[in-house]
């Protein structure tokens, strides 16, 4: 079992050692390739706050992931619910826009749970009532908000002094995340994923709802036996998943980026389900994942500007992440021997 | 108290920025927001930047940088890391740009087709399209059988409409009976999209195909068809040999070589530039041999005379969709009402998306 929280370290190191070896094939000094990588971007306060910043959202949506992900509910529409969260609390902060109150910001944030809440119901009510595949719905959901937006930005919500160009009015000082220190762009969206750790540590280990859903995720039939109402339980986590997704969304529109336009997540959503499983769904582990993937992003610009190796190699770590995370849960919980059998044998 | 040593903290973590500036290395930063391989916008500001690099000055460049919250810690990287100018070569940089350029007084900033100039080291750049959309539309109302012209737009934005008025207006001249399809795509690069868009344009009677989006995907369905078609950003006749007739070509490498040697110098001041076809920002491809001798130098002496002002891509009388005048007869349009163009002229089909 201890084993089982020690893979993700290995597979980080390896992930450190293959980035090494493509660096040194590039024809780069692996060492001053790597030290551009991980170390250059965080040695100093800026690079730090943009660390956390760029974790924060991709730690909120894992959270919620992790409900869904040990439940044996395969939500991977995160996107599209961060997507629809940032619509619904961005549609509240465009009403507010020429306004100022201390309730227009909580107003918004709770416009961005609910709406990504309400997008991941969808999934989730298709799956207990119909018996649809939640990967396929999940997913598809994704371009549908994403298409939504697009027309929003473009049409009815588009800024009427902004010349047409694809984009909202910048939301008011009262919509806006506070910064958390003058000069850096970490804002309070960090107190909502921390948060959602230490709420989510409470609910998976210390009620009967976390109870139900570990148990759902080891056996379904176990599940069954000992009377829990599955259905109730599959659109919880759900919403929690939605939710979280939703708050993540609604943290970059009124954090970083202060209106709406077609780009305000860079596939946070679809990136947060490596984050999920490098922490092994766990809360603690997924801030620490959140924090390595974050800086995954923050090293492939890094090692552009200083070394001009292509910005693709961020996609590459985050792979080899993924990959050599699965290779040694798979030399963990199997034994590989190598058989000897004639052909015939292999049959019975 | 403890807010006052963040902000000490801060300045000196800028501050140590500027101290690895000096003249001997001297640096400009590019930030792309696509690909240097997409054959378009992306592909032409490479070419700008390598030819800053042949003047021998330094360059750096971040490819693919979303126009979301990512731009602005790549400017300030490339701020902090001693860069002296810095191109951001998209739209959505805008705000970005001024946003660090507020922080960095003694780095000098140059936006791409934006209008915001909030500090005193920050220069807006574009150029003017339209005078080559011109002459497409004077080989288009030429080479038309079936006076449809089929134009792929991306989004309803000012320097988008503008070259579907210009176009059309140049191709009325030589063609009065001309009308324009429009298909609005709503995006830069989708070639699927893109693709499709061509597609349905032939399908409506287009015989000839324009975009303003920029992948090869339109001009190679219109090589498929047999339908005549314009490059787009850079010259793609090799992807389409056959139907393409010439390409609007953005040469940005003039520009970024004089403006870099001024801030190496210390002469560069904040400006405002909208050049065009006289500076040579704006050039034109190969010309399509099925065009003609005659019609070659038809276009070659009407690119002359855009170049020299003796033709302006809007001169009057110019009237709007309903009939209404916009330019009177004899006048020209401003730049002013060139920047803030949001109405098509006659002869333009549809409606602009609101």
């Amino acid at each position: 079992m201890a084993l089982y929280f020690f893979t993700p370290f290995i597979a980080i190191i390896l992930t450190i050692l293959g980035g090494g070896i493509i660096f040194y094939i590039l024809g780069f000094n692996p060492i001053e390739a790597l030290k551009f990588y991980f170390i250059t971007p965080i040695s100093n306060l800026y690079g730090f706050s943009e660390l956390l910043l760029k974790a924060t959202p991709l730690c909120l949506i894992a959270i919620g992931l992790s409900f869904c992900f040990k439940s044996n509910n395969w939500n991977i529409g995160a996107e599209g619910q961060l997507t629809f969260g940032a619509i619904v609390g961005g549609g509240v902060a465009l009403l507010f826009y020429n306004q100022e109150g201390f309730y227009i910001l909580p107003l918004v944030i709770l416009a961005g749970a609910i709406g990504g809440m309400i997008f991941a119901l969808i999934p989730a009510i298709l799956k207990t009532y119909f018996n649809t595949n939640e990967i396929l719905v999940s997913l598809m959901l994704v371009y549908v908000s994403k298409l939504l937006l697009d027309y929003l930005v473009v049409g009815p919500w588009s800024n009427p002094e902004g010349f047409n160009f694809p984009e909202t009015r910048q939301f008011s000082d009262s919509s806006r995340m506070p910064l958390l220190f003058e000069g850096l762009r970490i804002h309070a969206g960090i107190f909502l994923a921390l948060a959602a750790v230490m709420l989510s540590w409470f609910i998976l280990y210390k009620t009967y709802l976390g109870f139900q859903i570990k148990v759902s995720g080891l056996s379904l039939k176990t599940a069954k036996y000992a009377g829990f109402k599955g259905k109730t339980m599959i659109l919880v986590v759900f919403m929690i998943s939605g939710a979280c997704a939703g708050l993540a969304g609604v943290g970059e529109i009124t954090g970083p980026i202060g209106q709406l336009h077609r780009m305000i997540s860079p596939d946070y959503g679809f990136t947060a389900i490596i984050v999920a499983f490098l922490g092994r769904l766990n809360p603690f582990g997924i801030i620490f994942a959140s924090l390595v993937v974050a800086l995954t992003y923050l090293g492939a610009e890094t090692t552009q500007i200083f070394l001009q190796i292509p910005k693709y190699t961020g996609q590459v770590f985050q792979g080899m992440i993924l990959f050599f995370l699965l290779a040694s849960d798979y030399l963990l919980f199997f034994k590989v021997k190598i058989l000897n059998l004639k052909k015939n044998e292999l049959r019975h | 108290m403890y807010k006052n040593f963040f902000k000490y903290l801060i300045s000196a973590i800028f501050l140590l920025g500027f101290s690895v500036n000096s003249n001997a290395d001297f640096k400009v930063g590019f930030v792309y927001v696509g690909p240097t391989g997409d054959h378009g916008w992306t592909f032409q500001h490479h070419e700008g930047r390598n030819a800053v690099e042949a003047a021998g000055i330094k360059t750096t460049f971040v490819e693919s940088v979303p126009e979301g919250a990512d731009a602005e810690r790549v400017i300030r990287q490339l701020a902090q890391s001693g860069h002296d100018l810095i191109f951001t070569t998209s739209f959505g940089y805008m705000d970005p740009t001024n946003k660090v350029a507020k922080d960095f007084p003694n780095v000098k900033f140059e936006h791409a087709t934006g209008y915001k100039r909030e500090h005193s080291n920050v220069s807006t750049y574009s150029a003017r399209f339209y005078e080559g959309r011109t002459l497409l539309g004077h080989i288009a109302g030429k080479m038309t059988k079936t006076n449809t012209i089929g134009y792929i737009a991306s989004f309803p934005i000012p320097e988008v409409i503008r070259g579907i008025n210009a176009m059309t207006l140049a191709a009325q001249k030589v063609n009065p009976n001309i009308k324009t399809k429009i298909v609005w795509v709503f995006t830069w690069y989708d070639p699927g999209k893109e693709a499709e868009a061509a597609q349905a344009l032939i399908d409506q009677g287009a015989d000839v195909i324009m975009q303003h989006t920029d992948s090869t995907a339109p001009v190679q369905t219109a090589e498929k068809a047999g339908v005549w078609s314009f490059g787009q950003a850079s010259d793609m006749q090799r992807f389409a040999p056959k139907s393409i007739l010439t390409s609007i070509i953005d040469d940005w490498a003039p520009y970024y070589v004089e403006r870099a040697i001024a801030a190496r110098d210390g002469t560069w001041n904040q400006q405002d530039t909208w050049h065009g076809l006289k500076e040579g920002m704006v050039a034109m491809g190969p010309y399509n041999s099925a065009m003609g001798a005659d019609l070659v130098n038809e276009v070659e002496q009407l690119q002359k005379d855009l170049a020299s002002g003796k033709v302006h891509s809007f001169t009057g009388p110019i009237y709007d969709q309903k009939g209404n005048i916009l330019v009177a007869e004899g006048k020209v349009a401003d730049d002013g009402m060139l920047a803030g163009m949001s109405v098509y002229v006659k002869g333009v089909e549809g409606d602009i998306p609101k």
